[in-house]
């Protein structure tokens, strides 16, 4: 048992979200293993941002509870968030910086000793390639290469968790593809959750993928083993997000 | 970490032309008004002269300088005031700063203390104005101390205020509309208050201001414009944990 809680990075237990009357996201369970690549999937509105803004700390559940590598986010918010990096749907930059201070404030943001900010921010830019826009205003930059700097800042603590909602939306299939290799390498030595509603994205990604609908996890399966049965995630996504949408109306 | 966000904000309002150009113009509108009174003063000299205690410089330049920048620096607060939370916001960089290791307590002090680094500047570019007045006289130092220390004070206020409207919507123009709303409201407590004095007398910010300006360094007025601070503060931090729990 021990050995279980230490193999997961993220686990977040029977998480509710109220917004007024609604529920958003119902008695939602989700663990994330070290080294593991989760694809969040569903339709828009299923309540994955809601999910995703629950486990980094921006929005607290109505009920259950969250533990990140082992520290329970809302009794620590500040221990718990250190080991997340978080790129949102959209990516919080300031336009009006360059690519090097905006790295730097954010690399002291997250608690970097100021010795060492220099090579996080160089460190980041290498794995994002953005080593040559150092001295780029931000808000001349193109989408991809904004989307770019916003992993940059999820990554620049080498953070055990990376939660990223969304992260080729509005990008050129060049640089979709680019943002999958670069989420695969970084699944190689963390926990990443990767939020989107691009099929194909997790099938080439991710290691397992949960489904959700109506703030409900309506599947969760490693992605191995959906494919050695032979299903189709498309076919599986379609019966599972519309099945429950004419049993419930 | 309060000191990071605080070099943020600062680096921000300096790297936009908005912090340049306020400065510029206010500084501009202080040093005619200055030098209007300085030519006043020096035509009343003879007059002074037959009085036993006239007063001095300190009186008739500084005490009215200061009173004119309270009412520039009601409406330049919400200027710098209302991007603080409503642009972040906007700009869904709020998020950044939500999701980091940082407590939101951190985050407002933060964003307090840059701003009020900055109009620590525009008062002492007021306050070396009046001592380029050694030049040719002796101050009272003690009252021009006083009065700066006055000032501000009552930016603080304006400060944690225009904080606490920013945080209360998404579009910076309101925010700084809201704020003018509630400044200029008052503003009316003080007009009130010349008229006769009474309970509403404890109340206003202004006139807090005023003791300060005639060299009167009261505890109420000290006590009055930290609570008020603290007030806005409080409410600021609370508003933004309350988007967490219930947004």
């Amino acid at each position: 048992m021990a050995d279980e809680r230490e193999y997961l990075t993220l686990s977040a237990q029977h998480i509710q979200r109220f917004y007024g009357e609604r529920a958003v996201v119902r008695d939602l369970t989700l663990q994330l293993r070290k080294g593991e690549v989760l694809g969040l999937l569903g339709p828009n509105g299923a309540g994955k941002t809601t999910t995703l803004r629950m486990i980094t700390g921006n929005l607290a559940p109505s009920s259950g509870s969250i533990e990140v590598c082992g520290v329970d986010l809302l009794d620590e918010p500040q221990k718990a968030k250190a080991h997340i990096g978080y790129l949102p749907e959209m990516p919080p930059l300031y336009s009006d910086m360059t690519v090097n201070e905006y790295l730097r404030f954010a690399a002291r943001l997250h608690r970097i000793e100021k010795q060492w900010v220099a090579q996080a921010v160089e460190e980041a830019k290498k794995r994002c390639g953005l080593a040559d826009r150092s001295r780029y205003l931000i808000g001349n930059l193109s989408k991809g290469l904004q989307q770019r700097v916003g992993i940059a800042q999820a990554i620049i603590h080498e953070p055990d968790i990376i939660i990223l909602d969304e992260p080729t939306v509005g990008l050129d299939p060049n640089q979709m593809r680019e943002m999958r290799t670069l989420i695969r390498d970084l699944g190689e030595s963390r926990s990443v959750i990767l939020s989107t509603h691009i099929l194909s994205e997790v099938e080439s990604v991710c290691d397992r993928v949960q489904i959700m609908h109506e703030g409900r996890m309506v599947l969760n399966e490693m992605l191995a083993d959906f494919k050695q049965k032979g299903a189709d995630l498309e076919a599986e996504f379609t019966r599972l997000t519309q099945n429950t949408l004419t049993t419930t109306h | 970490m309060i000191f990071t966000i605080a070099r943020k904000e600062l680096y921000m309002m300096f790297c936009s032309p908005l912090a340049w150009l306020l400065l510029t113009s206010v500084q501009l509108l202080f040093a005619w008004f200055f030098l209007g009174r300085l030519d006043a003063f020096l035509q009343l000299q003879p007059q002074l002269m037959q009085i036993a205690n006239p007063p001095g410089f300190t009186e008739i330049i500084v005490t009215p300088v200061f009173a004119l920048s309270a009412v520039v620096l009601l409406l330049m607060v919400p200027l710098l005031t209302m991007r603080q939370f409503a642009e972040e916001r906007k700009n869904n960089t709020l998020t950044l700063l939500l999701s980091a290791p940082v407590s939101i307590t951190e985050i407002v002090l933060g964003k307090f203390l840059g701003l009020t680094v900055f109009f620590l500047g525009v008062v002492s570019l007021i306050v070396s104005m009046f001592l380029t007045l050694l030049a040719g006289g002796t101050l009272d130092l003690g009252l021009l101390i006083s009065g700066a220390f006055g000032l501000f004070l009552l930016i603080c206020c304006f400060v944690a205020l225009g904080l606490y409207i920013s945080s209360l919507t998404i579009q910076p123009v309101v925010a700084a509309i809201g704020m003018l709303a509630v400044m200029l409201g008052f503003w009316m407590v003080d007009l009130v208050i010349s008229d006769h004095e009474g309970w509403i007398y404890y109340f206003s910010i202004f006139k807090q201001f005023e003791l300060f300006n005639n060299g009167l360094v009261d505890t109420y007025s000290l006590v009055y414009c930290a609570l008020f601070t603290a007030f806005f503060l409080v409410l600021t931090i609370r508003r933004l944990d309350g988007e967490r729990l219930h947004g």
